[in-house]
This record gives structure tokens, C-alpha cells and sequence, in this order.
């Protein structure tokens, strides 16, 4: 039962914090609007990673656009590598971790893993947010309820399943 | 502020890895997936609060919209339809990677290869995982249009054709310096795509569908992580490839238990040669028995072994088998349930499926489990099992299913196979256990005769 109720929560604080958007987004529009980039998942990977190519001055400072990324191809390149390396380890990790899970389970992994695949669900609310209700805000708000219901569809059915494993 | 959200993906990407680790037993498994949750909620967190996102109402909406009709959908589920669930559910992730690599391309003119190339193969996979689990979805809901594996002539070529193609456009969406071209690329690409994932399934058979979701699975997650390329985010990259490993772990269990390579799953052709012994000359001396004869058997035995098969979830058997097998334990005998990996629809189906039935966890034994140890069992009940159960696979080198693994249930002293005719199962031969001297064959629906056993020992 705690457990239901901890899974609630965890989808409860998204649905709040969901809320809180809608009404932050009717007092602080404006704000927002003003300062808003074209593209922030490049100049997100600027400012979180700052050694890549730290020597430049540039490359430090938040780039508003991705132009600034693409005049910059070493950079680029290193961004590139970094994330092939993080995917190939994640595999390798996915292969250690995976094998471990007796067949009984097999089915609830599945269905656990496909929630966690809903991961899409930041990208979407990226998209969205930095669209500027373009064409691409109405993608990326699609994508967000389909990825939504993988996410939370998934969890909530793999704890059903889960809780009926029982020893007696 | 904004240079701690990356720290929260990553911290969400090991609260996935910790999840996916403590589903290694029963015991933990509840904790990880609500670990996963609380992944998923901080990763959902961290970016909603990153300053540059705006437009929030309608992130509000959709994330209020989507949480409420996954929770119906997951809460409605009956238990046997989780193959269909699982199959909707990948289909939706597969979608929502096609539309977030349609709206960063869309968000700038000038991308980089590597951009470009992500999100030509998000658009891809993301869309052939949607297609393909739409048709999965058909197959294993029976829709009657569905149900017959129907494949165009040199339907091997076409498919070819249609990668050739999707191959070729990628490279051109990458090379070209044109906006709109790009565009029209990638509208391409999903057209094909969509087209290539309807290929692909229609021409797979009921029987392999456990087969085909494991690899969609795998899909929906390789396209998170291809999505993971496009926007360059560790979390998605991370997330995505775990469940991409997942899924092809899942396919390679499934294909190996059913003795075929994935190729040979994917373009529909089973396991040639083999020189397959006529019915009637195998079943020349079948015995065949009624409830009453297994009553007395039963009562008699120390051990007893049931081999639940994909004809008992058809059936919906299982709150039945459960009751025998208390029936059975309150006469002091020994019960335990020997599942085959593909017992079920899909890999794991029928260990939920008597888990819902209140069947304890650890009477679930695997085949490599129960095999060594059949020899002590006095009496194994198969039911709705055919080609899982069939010595053949052991005994006979030249049998199509040589090699695969099955229950060596022929090994127990007696066979009871409840079985609503003698016909062939999925892979189309005769099988000799059911004309073994220690076998008995009932002929009756799964559910109608494990009642009537029950009945009958209640009446001893």
C-alpha cells in the first residue's frame, strides 16, 4: 500500500509541478519570452561542460544559438565523442544489469524498462518549451502526452504486476 | 542553477541503473521500479525548471493530459492483456522520438552532420517501432485482419528496397545545405518508415509475437537514445541504450527458446529439412484417459510438476490449475509449475499470470531448474503445451526443433497431457510424448478439465 502511495507521490509531484507551470506561466511571461534562446539544448551543452575546449574564451559563455556550435567543429566533435563513449558504456551496463534478472520477471522488466524509455518525455518538454508555439511546440506538446503515458503507464502497471509477486 | 540540471539527469540515470539491478528478485524488484519512478520524476523535475524553457501551460497540460491516460490505461490492463499493453505503450515511446527529432529540425536551420544524422535515425527507429507495434498490437489483440502472417510476394526485397532508400535520404538530408529539403528528407524518412514497420510485422505469426515485442522493446529504447543524440542529453543516451540492451537481451532468450535464429523469426521462414515422422505413424498407441483415472492417479503421487503452456493463458485456466494445485498441497503432495521461457504470450507472461493467481513466486521453476530433477517427479501435467514438451527436440537429430530446449517431462513417471485434440502445435509436427507408454492424454478444454479434475478428487 506505502508503495502505491510513493508511486502516487512521485507522479503527484509532477502533476503539481505541472501546475505550478501553467500558473507561473501567466505571471511570468514575459520573462520568459524575452529571454529565451532559439536553441537551448546546444548552449545547454556550453554551459554544463565547460573543459570542452576551455581555452577558448567562447566556448565558456552560454551561446544563445547553435550557429555558435557549428562554427566550432573541434568542439563539436568532442561533444560528439563524449556522448558515443557514455552510450557505448550504458550498453554495457544495460547487458550486465539485465542478464541478472531471472526469467520470472521478464515480463515487468519489460514493462519497466519501456517506462524508462519515456525518458523522450524531457526531450519533448524541451522541445516544447523552447518552440515558442511554433509548429515545433505543438510536436513536442504531442510528444510529450504520448511519452507521458509510456512513463507513467509503464510504472504504474509494473508495480500492479510487481505486487502480485508474492512468496507464501 | 541551470549548470546543476545535468547533475539531476545524471542522477536520474543511476537511480534507472539501481531500479533495473533490483529487478534481479522478486524481493527487490517492487523497490526498483519505484526507484526508477523517482528517476523519471527528477529527470521530469530538472527540466522544468531549467530557466530557458517557457510556454509553460502547455507543458502543464499535456504532462497533466498524458500521467492521466497512462494511469486508466495501466490500471484498466487485465493481466492477459499485457502483451498488448506492453506492444501500445512501446509504440507510443517509438512516436514521441519521431516528433522530437521533427521539432529540433525544425527549431534550426543549420545543424550540425552529427545533429542531422540523429535525427534522421531518431525518425526512423522511433517511427518503425510505432508502426511495427501497431501491427504487433493488432496481432495480439486477434483482430481477424490481423491474424494470418500475410507477407508480399519478394516481401525480403521490398523491405530491402525501403532501407536502400531510408539509407539514401539520410545521407542526403546530411550533405544538403537546404532547409527545406532537409525538411522534406525527414518527412520522407518517416513515410518509408512507417511503411518499413508494417513490413516487417505483418509477415510474423501469432506464435512469434514474444519475439517481436522483445524487439521492439529494444527499438523504442535504441530511438530514446538516438533522440538522446539529437538534443544532447546523458539521460536519454543512458536510458535509451539500457533499454535497448534489455530488449535484445529479451529477443535473444526468446529466439533461442524457440530454437530459431532472428532472422529466421523475422522473415517468416521456419526451420527447413528435417524428416518429419507421419501422425499416424507416430500416434499409432495413444492411451487416453479421464478425469476420474487422474483423480486416483493423483492421489497416490508424492510429487507433481505443471507444465502450463501457452494454450492455458488462451484458456484462462490458471485460477483453476491454482486450485488443483491447493487441492493437491492440502493431501500433502509436493506441487510446482515448470515454465518454459515462451510458456506465455510474452517472455515472463505466464509467471504473472499465476502470480495473479495467488501462485507463490518461488513454485515457479525455470526448465533448467526442473530438468535435472524430472525423474522424481510421478506425475507431470501438461496443459495447453505442445512443441515445449516434445522429445523430439532431444531425442531425434533430424526434427526441425532439434536443439531446442524443451521440459523433459517424458522423464516422470507419468504424463497427464490435457490437450483438446492431438493436433500439432506452432511448429507443425507430430509429437511422440503423447504416445509414450508413460503418457495419458485427456482430451478436453484446459479450463473444463482441471474443474473436473478438481471435482473428481473432491469426490475420491
Amino acid at each position: 500500500m506505502f508503495q502505491r502511495v510513493y508511486l502516487g507521490v512521485c507522479f503527484a509531484t509532477v502533476a503539481f509541478a505541472a501546475i505550478a507551470c501553467i500558473a507561473t506561466s501567466a505571471i511570468a511571461q514575459d520573462n520568459l519570452s524575452s529571454s529565451a534562446p532559439k536553441n537551448g539544448a546546444a548552449s545547454q551543452v556550453d554551459a554544463s561542460s565547460p573543459k570542452i575546449g576551455a581555452s577558448t574564451a567562447e566556448s565558456t559563455t552560454i551561446s544563445p544559438d547553435k550557429s555558435a556550435v557549428v562554427e566550432k567543429p573541434s568542439n563539436r566533435l568532442a561533444v560528439l565523442i563524449g556522448s558515443l563513449t557514455v552510450f557505448a558504456l550504458a550498453v554495457f551496463v544495460g547487458f550486465e544489469v539485465i542478464n541478472k534478472v531471472p526469467p520470472t520477471l521478464h515480463t515487468p522488466l519489460m514493462s519497466g524498462s519501456n517506462a524508462i524509455s519515456g525518458i523522450t518525455v524531457v526531450g519533448a518538454i524541451l522541445a516544447t518549451g523552447f518552440g515558442k508555439f511554433g509548429f515545433g511546440s505543438l510536436l513536442g506538446a504531442a510528444a510529450i502526452v504520448l511519452a507521458m503515458i509510456n512513463v507513467v503507464g509503464g510504472f504504474w502497471v509494473t508495480h500492479r504486476m510487481l505486487s502480485m509477486f508474492k512468496k507464501k | 542553477m541551470t549548470a546543476l540540471i545535468p547533475l539531476a539527469y545524471l542522477i536520474a540515470a543511476v537511480l534507472f541503473i539501481l531500479g533495473l539491478k533490483n529487478m534481479s528478485s522478486p524481493k527487490t524488484a517492487v523497490r526498483g521500479n519505484l526507484l526508477g519512478a523517482s528517476g523519471m520524476a527528477l529527470a521530469i523535475g530538472a527540466t522544468l525548471v531549467d530557466g530557458r524553457v517557457g510556454g509553460y501551460w502547455l507543458i502543464g497540460i499535456t504532462l497533466i493530459a498524458g500521467t492521466a491516460v497512462g494511469l486508466w490505461l495501466a490500471q484498466t490492463v487485465p493481466m492477459t492483456g499485457m502483451p498488448e499493453m506492453v506492444g501500445l505503450l512501446n509504440g507510443f515511446g517509438g512516436v514521441a522520438s519521431t516528433l522530437v527529432a521533427f521539432a529540433d529540425l525544425l527549431q534550426s536551420d543549420h545543424q550540425s552532420i552529427d545533429t542531422l544524422l540523429a535525427i534522421g535515425l531518431s525518425g526512423l527507429i522511433g517511427t518503425v517501432t510505432f508502426s511495427g507495434s501497431m501491427i504487433a498490437f493488432a496481432k495480439l489483440k486477434e483482430y481477424k485482419q490481423f491474424k494470418q502472417p500475410f507477407a508480399l510476394p519478394f516481401q525480403t526485397l521490398i523491405n530491402a528496397g525501403i532501407v536502400l532508400g531510408v539509407v539514401m535520404l539520410v545521407a542526403f538530408m546530411v550533405t544538403t545545405q537546404s532547409f527545406t529539403i532537409q525538411v522534406l528528407c525527414y518527412l520522407a524518412i518517416v513515410a518509408l518508415a512507417l511503411v518499413l514497420g508494417v513490413f516487417l510485422v505483418l509477415p510474423i505469426g501469432g506464435a512469434d509475437m514474444p519475439v517481436v515485442i522483445s524487439l521492439m522493446n529494444s527499438y523504442s529504447g535504441l530511438a530514446g537514445a538516438a533522440t538522446g543524440f539529437v538534443i544532447d542529453n546523458n539521460a536519454l543516451i543512458i536510458s535509451g541504450s539500457l533499454v535497448g540492451a534489455s530488449g535484445i537481451i529479451l529477443t535473444q532468450i526468446m529466439c533461442k527458446a524457440m530454437n530459431r535464429s532472428l532472422g529466421n523469426v523475422l522473415f517468416g521462414k521456419m526451420a527447413g529439412g528435417g524428416k518429419v515422422a507421419s501422425a499416424d505413424e507416430v500416434y499409432a498407441n495413444v492411451r487416453s484417459t479421464s478425469a476420474d483415472d487422474i483423480a486416483m492417479i493423483l492421489d497416490g503421487a508424492q510429487r507433481v510438476v505443471i507444465v502450463p503452456g501457452y494454450g492455458l493463458a488462451v484458456a484462462q485456466a490458471q485460477h483453476a490449475v491454482r486450485d488443483l494445485a491447493k487441492l493437491l498441497e492440502s493431501k500433502g503432495t509436493n506441487v510446482e509449475y515448470a515454465i518454459h521461457p515462451v510458456a506465455g504470450r510474452m517472455p515472463g507472461h505466464m509467471n504473472v499470470l499465476l502470480a495473479e493467481a495467488d501462485v507463490s513466486y518461488d513454485k515457479l521453476l525455470e526448465m533448467d531448474a526442473i530438468n535435472p530433477t524430472m525423474d522424481t517427479v510421478d506425475v507431470a501435467i501438461v496443459i495447453g503445451a505442445n512443441d515445449v514438451v516434445n522429445p523430439s527436440a532431444r531425442l531425434d537429430p533430424n526434427s526441425p526443433i532439434a536443439g531446442m530446449p524443451i521440459i523433459d517431462v517424458d522423464k516422470a513417471r507419468t504424463v497427464i497431457v490435457i490437450k483438446r485434440s492431438l493436433s500439432p502445435g506452432f511448429a507443425g509436427i507430430p509429437n511422440p510424448l503423447f504416445a509414450m507408454p508413460n503418457a495419458l492424454m485427456f482430451y478436453a478444454d484446459g479450463q473444463q478439465a482441471v474443474l473436473d479434475i478438481v471435482r473428481a478428487i473432491k469426490a475420491l
